[in-house]
């Protein structure tokens, strides 16, 4: 390799995602010598979300930074689904505390998001060299000293900070992670549907700039592990749906997630909401699943890792979360890098700061209180039975026919004995208590 | 909707090299071939008159669910190369 070709900054941030952007633009306002090298050609190319971003932790984290976000619309309604065959039971949450500024949370398209963010963080002094694949860590002394790229071109650096994603191959070359297991891992696949704005405020009932989230789970995902999803941008819809790897993979017979978001997309719940859209582009991501149980070790000499590359993701079934997990655990791994400069020690001693950071902040202390999420969502009872028996005993309440009705109350009770007062459904309850 | 027209709406950027190699010796023996079902873009397929299993890279989510899935190590698995691949365009 040619001299030319070797450089050497303070800091090299492998992924121009939300957590390594954060991490970047804190670490140039420091006037610390940073660069972002991207694989695509510009921040956001590679980068999906569901999705909806929660605003107060970025807000605590970088306060001075959202105010001209690209954002989409603010969620104002929240509606939790359970789908049966043939019918389906909503709960909605509308409430005036969603619209109260600043707003709780915002729908998001990363392309447009990442791609504003890496210009924010070009303009704070960092350089993002995109269109480069990052392939290798290189290794001194058992130190990490920087990375090598695709034609064999290095950065040398005092910290590499990896930021490459829920796949992390730099963490795995570094040797911070065994090979991921699909138990701990969901594939999603999403469309994006443009319909007007005037639409999509009539059909979800919101005002201007007023968005809606919606999860959904049940008989969509056949016994697997999983839900759909829908948010609203301004001009186009968000929908798609989250399957766990395993599920797909032991399910008999096999499904396929491009076939049951056709499915999806079909059910009289989705259909009438997406009519007359186009969709206008089809991406696919995979989701860390896996919590507390499945994080890799965070630091070593010369290298932290951060954002869903640290597995930074979390079902906690009424939420999912990310995003906000990617941005504070960039600027905390920032932080502690700022803090090993000024001791002028990079070694995991030293970096090890981060993960103290992160221990006393909502990103790993979330992760502890929610991880046996998981564990209770492989149970099939929670996707086919339970959505099936409470839609029942609701048609039951609210079917007329020529037949005199029971009461209300003789209804419920025979229904809900009949299903609710057994074994299988009373330590599933007590597993609920877990979560 | 079928999944090609839904990759045919996508911006990709082929490469000519593809990103994702296939050991067919380990691949023959496994007998699960998850990836022929967990694929979001349903890339893989048996070619019938060599029995090799083949994927087109140039419809390429670049999610790694096969890699996940792949339980046998068949897949020497790389994103597609700087420049290259899916460049989406809402994310």
């Amino acid at each position: 390799m040619s001299d030319a070709a070797e450089e050497k900054v303070e800091v090299v941030v492998v992924g121009a995602g939300l957590a390594g952007l954060s991490a970047a633009y804190v670490l140039a306002q420091a006037g610390v010598d940073t660069v972002v090298v991207e694989r695509g050609d510009y921040p956001g190319a590679k980068n999906v979300t569901g999705g909806r971003i929660y605003m107060h932790p970025l807000r605590h984290y970088l306060p001075e930074l959202w105010d001209d976000a690209p954002l989409e619309r603010h969620v104002t309604r929240e509606t939790l689904t359970m789908l049966a065959e043939g019918s389906s039971t909503a709960i909605t949450l509308d409430s005036d505390r969603f619209r109260e500024e600043p707003y709780h949370s915002y729908t998001i398209l990363r392309s447009t998001f990442d791609r504003w963010l890496g210009d924010k963080v070009a303009g704070a002094g960092a350089f993002i060299l995109p269109k480069c694949r990052v392939d290798d860590v290189l290794v001194e002394d058992g130190k990490v000293v920087g990375i090598v790229m695709a034609g064999e071109d290095e950065i040398r650096a005092d910290v590499v900070v990896a930021a490459d994603g829920v796949l992390s191959l730099i963490a795995e070359k570094a040797g911070l992670r065994q090979a991921q297991q699909a138990k701990h891992y969901a594939v999603s696949a999403k469309e994006v549907i443009e319909l007007p704005a005037k639409s999509i405020e009539q059909r979800f009932n919101l005002g201007p700039g007023e968005g809606a989230a919606q999860l959904y789970f049940g008989a969509l995902t056949k016994g697997m592990l999983g839900g759909g999803f829908l948010y609203t941008n301004k001009e186009s819809i968000s929908l798609g749906l989250v399957v766990g790897i395993e599920s797909l993979m032991e399910r008999e017979p096999k499904l396929e997630v491009h076939e049951i978001l056709e499915e999806f997309k079909a059910r009289p719940e989705i259909r009438n909401l997406i009519a007359d859209g186009e969709t206008v582009e089809y991406s696919a991501h995979v989701i860390p699943e896996g919590g507390i149980n499945a994080m890799p070790r965070l630091y070593a000499d010369g290298i932290v890792v951060i954002g869903e590359a640290a597995g930074l993701g979390l079902n906690m079934l009424l939420t999912v979360r990310g995003m906000e997990f990617a941005v504070a655990s960039g600027v905390m791994a920032a932080e502690a890098i700022k803090t090993a400069r000024e001791r002028g020690d990079y070694s995991a001693t030293s970096l090890a700061g981060y993960e103290e950071l992160l221990r006393d902040s909502f990103v790993v202390k979330d992760l502890q209180t929610f991880r046996h999420v998981l564990g209770t969502m492989e149970n099939p009872r929670l996707f086919n039975f339970y959505p099936q028996a409470v839609c029942d005993i609701f048609s039951e309440l609210l079917w007329i026919d020529e037949k005199p009705k029971s009461k209300i109350s003789s209804t419920v009770i025979r229904e809900g004995l009949g299903k609710f007062l057994n074994w299988p459904t009373v330590r599933d309850a007590l597993g609920m208590l877990r979560i | 909707m079928n999944v090609e027209t839904k990759l045919g709406l996508d911006v990709f950027k082929i490469d000519s090299e593809p990103h994702i190699l296939i050991n067919q010796e380990i691949c023959r023996s496994c007998e699960e071939k998850f990836c022929l079902y967990v694929c979001p873009a349903k890339l893989y397929s048996i070619n019938r008159e060599t029995g090799d299993m083949e994927i087109e890279c140039s419809g390429c989510l670049e999610c790694g669910t096969c890699r996940i899935a792949c339980i046998h190590g068949a897949l020497d698995w790389n994103y597609a190369r700087g420049g290259f691949g899916i460049q989406y365009r809402f994310g």
